[in-house]
């Protein structure tokens, strides 16, 4: 679970100044909360599980108008918003919601843009039951909480629909450059803030398509790639370069940068170096990193094979180790592509599992068999060196650890071994480290995370930031992209005044 | 976007490819590699930089036709387009004034060679360099390799040369004939750096292979690219290409590079279909 967050007072009297407005209150007269109590949450419209588990369409199909305008009755438009306090990028929650039961839908994605740059994305892979849902006064009140995100995709989706993508006022040029150092959620969210306010931004993004995670990781059924282009075209729209296939450190180091006459840097690199269990036959054929068995088919589009190019391993049987969003979204993956066993092996319960409980959900439904307090041990070859079996070990709960969970302990002579043909071990990744290998004056924490004064996400370099996983491992994308936001506020007064 | 500047067949199989990216000119170290995608469809495969030139802003690699991305490479004309054209990647090869220094080439590792050879060469070294092809009619850049080499021995697999000559025999020859070898660097197909590791060993010889395993991003992200030397799993984009040879765990790294032939085949038939219907 997040922790809430600190309302600024700038928020707090901004959210004022919209609940105060006459339309608000009526509004809120116009339905007692009696009444507004009496809706019931409405049900995301799903595709079924039997077809969709056999393509990459999206999952989830969207609420319509109706639908967003009965869920937006259920807020009560309170007070004092719990829900904006969970949000690490700010969005005034309430407005947004009453402009859609107003049925001001254009007014209603204004608000939203205010503060997040790219709400088609938020809507579908924020943990809002973590982030705004789970502060939500209605939550806890009845225990089911206004359906934040639901709403929010829904009215990026309706601007999309409308094709009339609504761009803000620019101010003048300030003569400030600024260079983004990678295009995943954190750079990007840094270059939409930086632009608006009239800096010069350029993104510099070592692959060939910009979204970082939002592209080479989560899969096309949880966010179609189409969406994410669309979001990348509003913040080119905002005046914003896009430089690809640019590997800062090896293309040109930050100092070349600097000589070229940028300003203001941040990082945003992410968690681009896969972990792995180091346990025997780890490098056989068919055990992928999770990074890489999902780049090859959301990237380069491997499920398309041979159409496209780039071929991977089409398992019958297969295993994902790990129990977070990455492994759902390889284990999902991997049955799309035909496996007839898709199986997630984690070593902790189900309890613990930091996989997102709509994923998990998801997941069940279309197949995918669950093998908790399981580890493996070692991966077995054939004679061509292609992984054929596993051998696991069953493991039970013992006291909690230092993440507060309890610790699973090995069961003795709980020793199997089980054919699989396809292994993605998605354990979690560390921070990309070419950027601080080629800036050696940019301090790196312990797990070469670099190192940032949280209130500013000002790096150990004076005009450089940072946020995202390159600071944090491996987070979420809206915390990256609450980073960036953090960031640009500080950047924004660094170009201005030439100090932080 | 880069540009294709020349691409021209060398001999039967082997094609350069010159592509405008002054960037890449710019910071381009003997050793290192770039990665191209021929097409919005293609596969992202990394190619050694055979040589560069700052002032044009270009960058030259040689490849070898063996699948579906090769054979796209291979049609490409001067000023066609390349969606993916990033680098230079991988740390440059060490260079320094080691004393006596054997380079062995083999097929696209002749051109691969021959930046470390100059380097070598600039930096004080006696260069002997070997190259070697499977047979005479496809040598190229000897008069290249000539210039910045002491010595030049060229072998090839058929009836004008001897079979004495090849490269593993040629280097077991040296190091005995020779007074003091220092270090060796072979650059070619994993069998013939194989083959330079293991003739090298008895003698404890330090001997530089440039490894080329099957690659995606490039830049440590994926991991497809590991292998395992001293025991270790390392990523041969961000901790190589080059790696002592004596350490690398070779049959893992045979059977790794073979992890998609079936689908090369498959691909290559789709592609021809597509082309001649």
């Amino acid at each position: 679970m997040t922790e809430k967050l600190e309302i600024s007072a700038e928020l707090k009297a901004r959210l004022k100044a919209e609940y105060d407005k006459d339309w608000r209150k009526e509004l809120r007269k116009s339905l007692p909360v009696k009444e507004r109590m009496k809706v019931p949450r409405q049900k995301m419209p799903e595709r079924e599980p039997e077809k969709r588990n056999r393509d990459f369409g999206e999952v989830n199909k969207g609420l319509d108008l109706e639908a967003a305008v009965l869920e937006a009755r259920r807020c009560w438009d309170c007070a004092n918003p719990g829900c904006v306090s969970g949000c690490p990028v700010s969005i005034d929650i309430p407005s947004f919601i009453k402009l859609i039961e107003k049925r001001d839908l254009v007014a209603s994605v204004r608000k939203i843009k205010e503060t997040n740059s790219l709400p088609a994305i938020c809507g579908r892979v924020c943990p809002q039951e973590t982030q705004c849902e789970i502060v939500c006064n209605l939550r806890k009140a009845t225990g089911v909480p206004v359906a934040i995100g639901n709403l929010e995709r829904f009215i990026s989706d309706f601007e999309r629909g409308e094709g009339k993508v609504f761009l803000p006022e620019i101010p003048p040029s300030t003569g400030k450059k600024v260079a983004v150092i990678g295009a995943g959620p954190a750079g990007l969210t840094v270059a939409g803030e930086l632009a608006k306010k009239g800096h010069r931004v350029t993104i510099f993004e070592a692959l060939h398509i910009a979204g970082g995670v939002l592209v080479y990781g989560i899969p096309e059924f949880r966010l179609p790639k189409a969406i994410l282009k669309a979001e990348v075209n509003y913040l080119q729209k905002l005046g914003v370069e896009l430089r690809m296939s640019y590997v800062v450190g090896k293309t040109a180091t930050l100092e070349d940068l600097k000589k070229d006459g940028y300003d203001a840097f941040f990082i945003g690199t992410g968690a681009g170096l896969p972990n792995f269990m180091r346990i025997p036959g780890e490098n056989l054929v068919g055990v992928y990193s999770a990074n890489e068995y999902l780049t090859r088919v959301n990237l380069m589009r491997a499920y398309e094979f041979p159409v496209y190019d780039t071929p991977v391993v089409r398992g019958k049987r297969a295993a994902v180790i790990g129990g977070g969003n990455v492994a759902m979204d390889s284990v999902r993956t991997a049955k799309r592509l035909g496996a007839e066993l898709a199986a997630i092996i984690y070593r902790r319960s189900r309890q613990e599992m930091p996989a997102r409980e709509e994923e998990v959900k998801h997941a069940e439904e279309e197949g995918i068999e669950f093998h908790l307090l399981t580890t493996p041990l070692r991966y077995i070859g054939d004679e061509q060196g292609r992984v054929k079996a596993m051998e696991c070990l069953r493991m039970e709960l013992g006291e909690p650890d230092s993440s507060g969970r309890r610790k699973p302990v090995p069961v003795q002579g709980s020793e199997f071994i089980t054919e699989v043909d396809l292994v993605v071990v998605a354990i979690g990744q560390s921070p990309n480290p070419l950027m601080a290998q080629t800036t050696p004056e940019l301090r790196v924490g312990k797990w070469g995370n670099l190192e940032v004064d949280w209130k500013t996400m000002g790096t150990s370099m004076p005009g450089v930031f940072a946020g995202g996983d390159i600071v944090r491992g491996g987070a979420t994308v809206i915390l990256a992209m609450g980073d960036g936001r953090l960031a640009a506020g500080e950047m924004d007064r660094y170009l201005k005044c030439g100090q932080r | 976007m880069a540009k294709v500047l020349r691409r021209e067949r060398l001999v039967p199989n082997i094609h350069l490819l010159e592509v405008h990216a002054p960037e890449v000119a710019r910071k381009s170290r003997p050793g290192q590699f770039i990665i191209v995608m021929s097409d919005e469809r293609g596969e992202r495969i990394p190619l050694t930089i055979a040589d560069w030139d700052a002032k044009r802003g270009s960058v030259t690699s040689i490849f070898m036709l063996v699948g579906t991305s090769t054979q796209k490479l291979s049609l490409l004309q001067a000023g066609d387009d390349l969606p993916v054209y990033v680098g230079p990647l991988g740390r440059p090869s060490d260079i320094q004034n080691f004393g006596t220094v054997v380079c062995a080439g083999g097929c696209f590792g002749i051109a691969a060679i021959y930046p470390i050879a100059r380097a070598l060469k600039q930096a004080g070294n006696r260069v002997l360099t070997l190259i070697d092809v499977k047979a005479s009619y496809l040598f190229y850049w000897e008069d290249k390799l000539k210039k910045v080499s002491d010595r030049l021995f060229v072998s090839a697999r058929d009836s004008r040369y001897d079979s004495k000559e090849y490269i593993p025999y040629k280097l077991d020859s040296l190091l005995k004939a020779e007074k003091k070898i220092d270090r060796v660097v072979a650059i070619g197909c994993t069998y013939l750096m194989y083959r330079c590791a293991e003739a090298t060993r008895p003698a404890g010889v330090k001997t530089m292979v440039s490894l080329n395993p099957i690659m995606v991003d490039g830049t440590g992200m994926c991991g497809a690219c590991r292998v395992t030397a001293d025991g270790k799993t390392k990523f041969a984009c961000v901790d190589g290409p080059d790696f002592d040879g004596h350490t690398i765990d070779w049959p893992e790294l045979f059977s790794r590079r073979k992890s998609y032939f079936d689908d090369e085949v498959k691909s290559l038939c789709a592609f021809e279909r597509e082309r001649f219907p």
